[in-house]
């Protein structure tokens, strides 16, 4: 499987690590007044979508940045891939 | 006082020197080295403090800025590391701390990692037995991350072309050196 980094190219999916569902950037606000159950959410339930996922890769043996992976969970097939801190920054985390 | 001698990170008093079949590999104690990564908001003015020191412009994804006597690679978005000789840049990150102030965070480098050149024609072929990259297609100026028997390292092609720097962690430099030389015996 090709990963296709947006600054380096085209790289092997064997230099990156693999962490989970990309709404894990978006960490919930501790204060909120539901902040418990906001966190039991953000930490155990996850989507299992059959079909496209977005999801967070490390390039661990490359620049060491971390990546918002759009993968078809069925064929594998990776049809978008953003900088997380990007990702994050503009805020569309999930 | 105590009588301390510096030794070089393979242990020996005197770089250590491999050749074979017309490639070197050569340790080089000579380099001093600090990270440079630009602070939040800053990255214009730490990437315009860079190129002003490189008298050019900081690196792009890649790539190396090969100058004297500082140089530069580019090592992830917003972050570089500078080299220069140690006999005259021992002090580099705090040099660069003066000039960069609070655009970018610097740390020293240089004793966390162990530097080898390797010299000579024959070089592709030894890189293509120790990492998964496209080394017949990296021009002099190139650098990029890569694993060498599961260790991190940057290759950087130099000028000539037949000379690659390959930066690893001090801490394994005995056995990045065991792999390259194997490597060289058994593709030269």
């Amino acid at each position: 499987m090709i990963i296709n980094h947006p600054i380096l190219g085209p790289r092997d999916s064997s230099e990156f690590v693999y962490l989970g569902d990309a709404t894990l950037l978006k960490r919930p606000d501790w204060q909120a007044e539901d902040a418990a159950e906001q966190f039991y959410d953000y930490l155990h339930t996850r989507d299992n979508p059959a079909g496209l996922h977005r999801e967070l890769w490390y390039h661990e043996q490359g620049d060491r940045s971390w990546l918002v992976v759009t993968r078809d969970t069925v064929t594998h097939e990776i049809t978008k891939v953003e900088l997380a801190r990007d990702v994050a920054r503009t805020g569309g985390s999930a | 006082m105590h009588d301390l001698a510096p030794l070089h990170a393979l242990g020996g008093a005197e770089a250590r020197i491999d050749t074979v079949a017309g490639v070197t590999l050569t340790e080089n104690m000579g380099l001093a080295l600090a990270s440079v990564s630009a602070r939040k908001g800053q990255e214009t003015a730490c990437r315009a403090h860079l190129g002003e020191l490189l008298e050019g412009s900081a690196p792009e994804p890649g790539k190396t800025v090969l100058h004297d006597p500082e140089a530069s690679f580019w090592m992830a978005p917003d972050q570089w590391m500078v080299g220069a000789p140690f006999g005259t840049h021992e002090d580099l990150a705090a040099q660069l701390k003066a000039r960069f102030c609070e655009t970018a965070s610097i740390t020293e480098q240089t004793d966390a990692w162990v530097c080898f050149d390797m010299r000579g024609d024959g070089i592709e072929a030894v890189m293509q037995l120790c990492a998964n990259i496209d080394i017949e297609r990296m021009q002099t100026g190139d650098a990029v991350r890569t694993v060498i028997h599961y260790m991190g390292v940057y290759v950087l092609r130099r000028d000539p072309a037949n000379w690659l720097r390959i930066l690893g962690s001090r801490s394994s430099a005995g056995s990045l050196h065991h792999a390259l030389v194997t490597a060289m015996k058994a593709a030269l």
